[in-house]
């Protein structure tokens, strides 16, 4: 009999770990070719879009024709396309994305400054929504219809829907003299680790908050809606059978069987945490990715447009990739599919 | 259970974390207030360059003014030249030769001596050097040598006579400085702090969209500033800026809406300021589009290329109106090219608004109505026309739909389309319009503006680098604008810009309708007053000068609300910590009464 069986069960354990490798290499080789497409793209989808860089540099600034033509050849845009684009490509390969039009830095060193206050923003905000979003849901899925339920879903829903932009301008507004109304850090702050540390957080509670109270019912919703998917089943049933407490029946059966949809959300919701997220961050002027983004579209800044492109497309593929990849670890169904 | 509880108490500690630095921070700017005089300044465009020969935007010219003082100045009162680092100069009989005698004694911040060899080694950069022309070239474009015989005499030798030689916006930089850094102009950031300059200000601190930081220069020729402290913290929007300066985070706001400055209006602590605008809003009419080489281009209606229509179109233009309606009455009717705070050049000339004239108009040159009312063109062909605006000014919609509503009761139907501003440019830029709308910023020198509408602004035969504002190409006109330009006379200078805007208006390619007010707000529980310009009913910011941030006058009594902030802070942790221990407390025995309850 266990002769019988263990080639069986040794052939499958082959198989899978090939498919492993296949199935890493796959999806490898996607992201490797959207990551090349959106490199190709990055330059040319900006050129189509009105707006001439030059007239937007020197708007309302007295020039002449000829300093025109000299600032053009001066950032190279009186070269040929097909010249431009090597040139943006032979840059991209050497690591250099090229020099800022407006803030005449390099796009690179200007990206960096950026990311780590995004990271910090959108990052702890979305930590912060996943964690309250995924505990208000298995709370409210758990008991369904119960008054805490119908509460906390619908002032999810509420936040949700209010537009970010007001309710970052109300919070603004009604917390007074509480919270500093813009930037990161204030240069008044004395030197040190501890007050800046301080200073830091105090500038990043309200804008915080505000994406917090935007997103979290996005948590929410999934993570109560597979957790009712899973009520009926089976082995829950099973489960209390057994004997089991409510409450280790909900944690250790119910939840892990739930949680899968909202892991796909949040890895999906951390790719775009580079991006970062516009409307705040110009609510509070905080000084991130989606603030640059759009001051780069603003100003037809055409290198800085395709660096903070690249990056935040790259920063979505990766986490698709890792998304993608961890699934497979979590999910014994991908694993055998 | 005991993973659940460490989630909790972390859960709590960073609510904590976020919570408690809210004191140091209310009590941060207030004590730093206390002890030094700082003006603190909402600036709502972005800063971009503080490089001087690469700085093209507002806030970082202004910047720069606070930081580099000029060969000569703007007054504060009436924007006439006045001395910068020259204190006198003189224009040789042969009107080509300028002599400007540097004051002996100034300090660059850095203490070493100020000379007439920075000032020659800045314009011969720029000769020199293209990257150094990038900003600021049309200033020296005319220049044909530039030395320094010695510490205190500077001789420029223009090539042709050149009336603007005291309106070079040119900010001096201190050549022990820059020398060494020539050959990486383009790259190079000016950001080694302190930065040396010669201005009332020095640059001490920058960070890109987040703040910008200037501390007195005690070295600055006319002495030391009332303030020791500029700090312009980046807003990147007007409303939050507003919000600020209720709340006392900044003392000093700018470019605020109608809607804003109303709301500010009456506020306790709070001093707005209405000031008149040196920006010009009008009407572009399409002449008939053409670049340099007189190729036309764009699709323009060439019925538009006749004077008679396009003067009847301003004729039917009521400025009145639109600035009651449009504007909300921030704003003065418009006329002339240049505005009237710049009383010496503008015409000041008023255009009457009659439509019975503006039929005859058409009338008389032979624009026939049809069956429907509607005019016909001299091919007999129904006239209507386009007119594009931008959708991200407030004012272009209801400009647009009035002057809709005025050119329909002359039988000429109008399609109006707002697009985004980038969108704008390019329409404009390649003549693809019938009318528009557009704007412009006017120095105390009228020469930019003029240069507008003269033939060489055309775009070259590929349809770039054209500087014109309305394609306008006309002899008359530009012979006038040659002539103010090498008039040393000003007197005869004035009658000549005068002609040249009247030539304009008689072109009609221009309509100037509006010149908006500029609208700030202060906080005066914390400054007294503010040095305007012109003075009266000036502006405090984007000045032709330094004046308003160099003569802010702090308030008299403290203003301080003395909070302590060690003290608040170690009284905020501690009531956190309490709170959270009883919350952690509660949250573990309810959950330990609810498991008691199912076991």
């Amino acid at each position: 009999m266990t002769n019988a069986l263990s080639p069986e069960v040794v052939e499958p354990t082959r198989g899978a770990g090939r498919g492993t490798l296949r199935y890493v290499a796959t999806k490898v080789g996607g992201a490797l070719v959207s990551l090349v497409l959106v490199v190709v793209l990055g330059f040319f989808l900006f050129r189509v879009l009105p707006g001439d860089p030059v007239k937007t540099i020197t708007r309302d600034a007295p020039v002449d024709p000829a300093r025109l033509a000299e600032l053009r050849a001066q950032l190279g845009l009186d070269d040929p396309l097909p010249v431009q684009f090597l040139r943006y490509l032979g840059g991209l390969l050497r690591g250099d994305l090229g020099q800022s039009y407006n803030y005449r830095q390099p796009v690179l060193d200007l990206i960096l400054d950026r990311v780590g206050p995004t990271l910090l923003l959108v990052g702890t905000a979305t930590v912060i929504a996943a964690a309250l979003g995924l505990w208000l849901g298995v709370r409210g899925g758990w008991r369904r219809g119960s008054r805490f339920d119908r509460a906390s879903t619908g002032i999810a829903l509420l936040l949700w829907s209010a537009p970010t932009f007001w309710l970052g301008m109300v919070l603004l507004t009604v917390t007074g003299t509480l919270f500093p109304s813009q930037g990161i850090i204030d240069p008044a702050t004395p030197p040190g680790l501890l007050p800046q540390a301080l200073d830091l957080l105090h500038h990043l509670a309200l804008p915080c908050l505000t994406l917090v109270a935007v997103i979290y019912a996005q948590y929410l919703l999934v993570m109560r809606s597979s957790l009712l998917e899973e009520m009926n089943a089976d082995y829950l049933t099973t489960a209390r059978a057994k004997g089991l407490r409510d409450d280790l029946v909900r944690r250790r059966h119910a939840v892990p069987n739930a949680l899968l949809p909202t892991v796909t959300l949040i890895f999906l919701n951390l790719g775009m945490v580079v991006s970062g997220a516009v409307t705040v961050e110009t609510v509070f002027s905080w000084p991130g990715l989606g603030q640059l983004t759009f001051k780069a579209i603003n100003s037809r800044d055409l290198p800085l447009l395709q660096g903070t492109f690249i990056v935040l497309a790259g920063a979505v593929l990766v986490m698709n990739l890792v998304a993608d990849l961890l699934y497979r670890v979590i999910d014994p169904r991908v694993r055998a599919a | 259970m005991r993973m659940r509880r460490i989630g909790v108490c972390l859960a709590v500690a960073a609510c904590a974390a976020l919570g408690t630095p809210a004191v140091t921070g209310v009590g941060a700017p207030q004590a730093h207030a206390a002890d030094s005089k700082v003006l603190r300044v909402a600036v709502t465009t972005a800063v971009a360059s503080l490089n001087p020969f690469l700085a093209y935007h507002q806030a970082d010219t202004e910047i720069g003014r606070m930081m580099y003082e000029f060969l000569t100045a703007y007054d504060q009162t009436d924007q006439h030249p006045v001395p910068g680092l020259a204190e006198s100069w003189q224009v040789g009989t042969d009107k080509l030769t300028w002599t400007f005698k540097i004051r002996q004694g100034m300090k660059w911040s850095d203490d070493k001596p100020i000379t007439a060899k920075d000032v020659a080694f800045t314009y011969n950069l720029m000769l020199t050097n293209a990257v150094a022309r990038t900003a600021n070239g049309n200033f020296v474009s005319n220049f044909d040598t530039v030395t320094a015989p010695d510490d205190t005499t500077l001789v420029v030798r223009t090539k042709q006579p050149q009336a603007t030689m005291l309106a070079l916006d040119v900010p001096i930089v201190p050549e022990h400085v820059w020398a060494s850094k020539v050959d990486k102009l383009v790259n190079y950031t000016n950001l080694d702090f302190p930065v040396v300059g010669s201005g009332p200000f020095t640059l001490v601190d920058y960070k890109p969209d987040q703040y910008v930081k200037l501390k007195a220069n005690p070295n600055f020729w006319r002495g030391k500033a009332t303030v020791d402290e500029v700090d312009f913290y980046h807003y990147d929007n007007t409303d939050a800026a507003a919000q600020a300066l209720i709340k006392g985070d900044v003392d000093l706001v700018s470019k605020l809406t109608a809607a804003q400055f109303d709301t500010l209006k009456g506020k306790d602590g709070i001093t707005t300021n209405k000031a008149v605008g040196r920006r010009f809003n009008d009407l572009i009419i399409n002449p008939g589009a053409q670049t340099n080489t007189r190729q036309p281009i764009g699709d323009g209606n060439p019925a538009l290329r006749d004077v008679k229509l396009r003067q009847a179109i301003a004729q039917a233009i009521d400025a009145k109106t639109l600035v009651d309606k449009s504007y909300g009455g921030y704003a003065e009717p418009g006329s002339s090219y240049i505005p009237p705070v710049f009383s010496k050049w503008s015409t000041n000339q008023q255009r009457t608004f009659d439509l019975a004239a503006a039929n005859r108009t058409l009338d008389e040159a032979g624009y026939r109505k049809g069956p429907d009312g509607k005019r016909l063109d001299k091919e007999g062909k129904p006239l209507t026309l386009r007119l594009i605006g931008d959708s991200g000014q407030p004012t272009d919609n209801p400009n647009g739909q009035y002057l809709k509503s005025w050119l329909g009761q002359l039988g000429i139907p109008v399609d109006v389309q707002l697009v985004s501003g980038d969108k704008l440019g390019d329409v404009t830029t390649a003549g693809n319009y019938d009318l528009s709308f557009s704007t412009w910023g006017v120095n105390p020198d009228p020469d930019a503006v003029l240069t507008l509408q003269t033939c060489a602004a055309l775009p070259d035969a590929e349809g770039k680098s054209g500087t014109t504002e309305t394609f306008t190409c006309d002899e008359q006109y530009d012979q006038l604008y040659k002539a103010q330009l090498s008039e040393l006379d000003e007197g005869k200078r004035v009658q000549e810009v005068k002609q040249a805007q009247q030539r304009l208006a008689e072109l009609a390619t221009s309509v100037t309708f509006a010149y908006p007010d500029q609208l700030e707000a202060y906080r005066s529980d914390r400054f007294s007053s503010f040095a305007v310009q012109p003075n009266p009913g000036g502006v405090i910011t984007g000045q032709n000068g330094y004046w308003g941030y160099y003569k802010a006058v702090p308030a008299a009594a403290g203003t301080s609300s003395g909070v302590t902030p060690t003290g608040l802070v170690i009284g905020i942790v501690v009531a956190v910590v309490v709170v959270a221990g009883v919350v952690l407390l509660v949250v573990s025995r309810r959950r330990k009464s609810t498991a008691d309850e199912r076991e």
